[in-house]
């Protein structure tokens, strides 16, 4: 690892003003992607800014039919969290599924959505819930916020303090990992909104990051049901390939991925 | 530089260290507590598992700095003085390892397990949760059966306490 500068912020407005001082500073929440990556030289921040510890920034909240997490809550905090596992099991689903035990503990959610990688497991529950990520600045929904591989709508500097959820009918995660790493080789959850509509999104797939899947949506719109998607066909231009699965591969794991999803939403 | 100060093992430790020092550099090159183990250093391979106040955590993948403050136990800090912790005793009577490189990584695992699944623990679990550690030589077949027979004398060593 390059040398760096550690700071460790009391609060956001700390994290701000100490992330501005830096020539070329980055947030460090769990650090479970961006330390593996200083140690490979890939990145050299000249400063770290440490979030982790913000109290504003750790908790889970749910009331009414909305599930805010906020953002430096770690995955296993979420995967425990009775209060989420009560109102979207899916979403606490996922994260016991995140990496492993260890990289659970440390991982946080706001940090998965900065990272943006394209086979992180948030970013499919993120959009496909229609969530909005919040910022010490705005609030961004989640369509706009995924801007393709490692990108996203936050400007320098800008911190994500939330996420909310809005609680839906039905909603399920299912996804292939890959054996070595457990990111997703291709991960997708479907959910039903309360006002009935369908989002279907898929990570691990597409060469542009997460991705919402049309067919499998008018699928299920159609039929609530496994079943439903037998017919259904994904296209494989644009999707990944790589010495793990090719893009028809890939494909074809979105269908699988989409009816064991749709299994496990009920 | 930053001076770091954190317990490790029960004793209060602050140690001057450069920024970019990693939690198991820390405690292998400067408190020289070199039972943590850096296999892969690519946060896949869990030689280099600790407790980070109660949570087993990848000591590879965390600075220095981001543990100040913490209480941190290393697998120096498991044991009683000569009385080996049920975890360690479970390895070696069911021959848990063979070169014992993963071993410490592995204990500090378990433990965590343990004490997240208490008595519920079965064999499918342990299997699934020990997959942030990689061991090489014994095909994990007789460190499932001490975990799992250390589950069993951690549950007998409570009620006694």
């Amino acid at each position: 690892m390059y040398e760096t500068n550690y700071h460790r912020a009391s609060s956001i407005d700390d994290a701000v003003a100490q992330f501005a001082k830096g020539t070329d500073s980055k947030f460090l929440s769990g650090g479970q992607t961006l330390l593996p990556v200083m140690k490979q030289r890939l990145a050299a921040p000249s400063d770290v800014i440490d979030v982790a510890k913000i109290k504003d920034m750790i908790g889970i909240d749910v009331s009414g039919d909305t599930v805010t997490i906020k953002a430096a809550t770690p995955h296993y905090d979420v995967a425990q969290s009775d209060a989420v596992k009560k109102a979207i099991p899916a979403l606490a689903s996922l994260a016991s599924e995140i990496g492993d035990p260890a990289v659970r503990y440390r991982g946080t959610i706001g940090g998965s959505l900065a990272n943006n990688d394209p086979a992180a497991d948030y970013p499919a529950a993120v959009l496909a819930l229609g969530a909005t990520v919040k910022t010490n600045k705005r609030s961004i929904p989640a369509e706009d916020f995924f801007k393709g591989l490692f990108s996203t709508a936050l400007e320098d500097g800008e911190i994500i303090t939330a996420v909310s959820f809005p609680v839906p009918a039905k909603a399920g995660y299912a996804k292939f990992p890959n054996p070595a790493s457990r990111f997703a080789l291709t991960g997708v959850f479907v959910a039903k909104t309360k006002a009935g509509d369908v989002r279907v999104a898929a990570t691990g797939a597409s060469q542009s990051g997460v991705m919402r899947v049309g067919p499998i949506e008018q699928a299920l719109k159609a039929n609530w049901a496994a079943s439903a998607l037998d017919s259904v066909t994904i296209a494989a231009s644009g999707l990944l390939a790589d010495i793990h699965g090719s893009a028809d591969y890939r494909a074809n794991l979105v269908k699988v991925m989409g009816q064991r999803a749709v299994t496990a939403a009920g | 530089m930053s001076t770091v100060k954190l317990t490790v093992n029960g004793k209060a430790v602050s140690v001057d260290v450069e920024d970019r020092t990693l939690l198991v550099h820390l405690l292998r090159e400067n408190l020289n507590l070199t039972g943590t183990h850096v296999g892969c250093d690519t946060s896949q391979c869990g030689a280099c598992v600790v407790h980070v106040d109660g949570r087993a955590v990848k000591s590879c993948t965390m600075l220095a700095g981001q543990a100040a403050g913490s209480n941190v136990t290393t697998i120096e800090g498991l044991a009683k003085g000569d009385e080996l912790h049920p975890m360690q005793a479970a390895f070696r009577d069911n021959h848990g390892l063979q070169c014992g490189y993963c071993t410490p990584g592995m204990i500090m695992s378990a433990v965590d397990i343990v004490h997240r699944h208490g008595g519920k623990l079965d064999e499918e679990t342990v299997r699934h949760e020990l997959e942030g550690n990689i061991c090489r030589c014994t095909g994990y077949h007789n460190i499932v059966k001490a975990v799992l027979d250390a589950a069993g004398r951690m549950k007998v060593a409570q009620a006694a306490e």
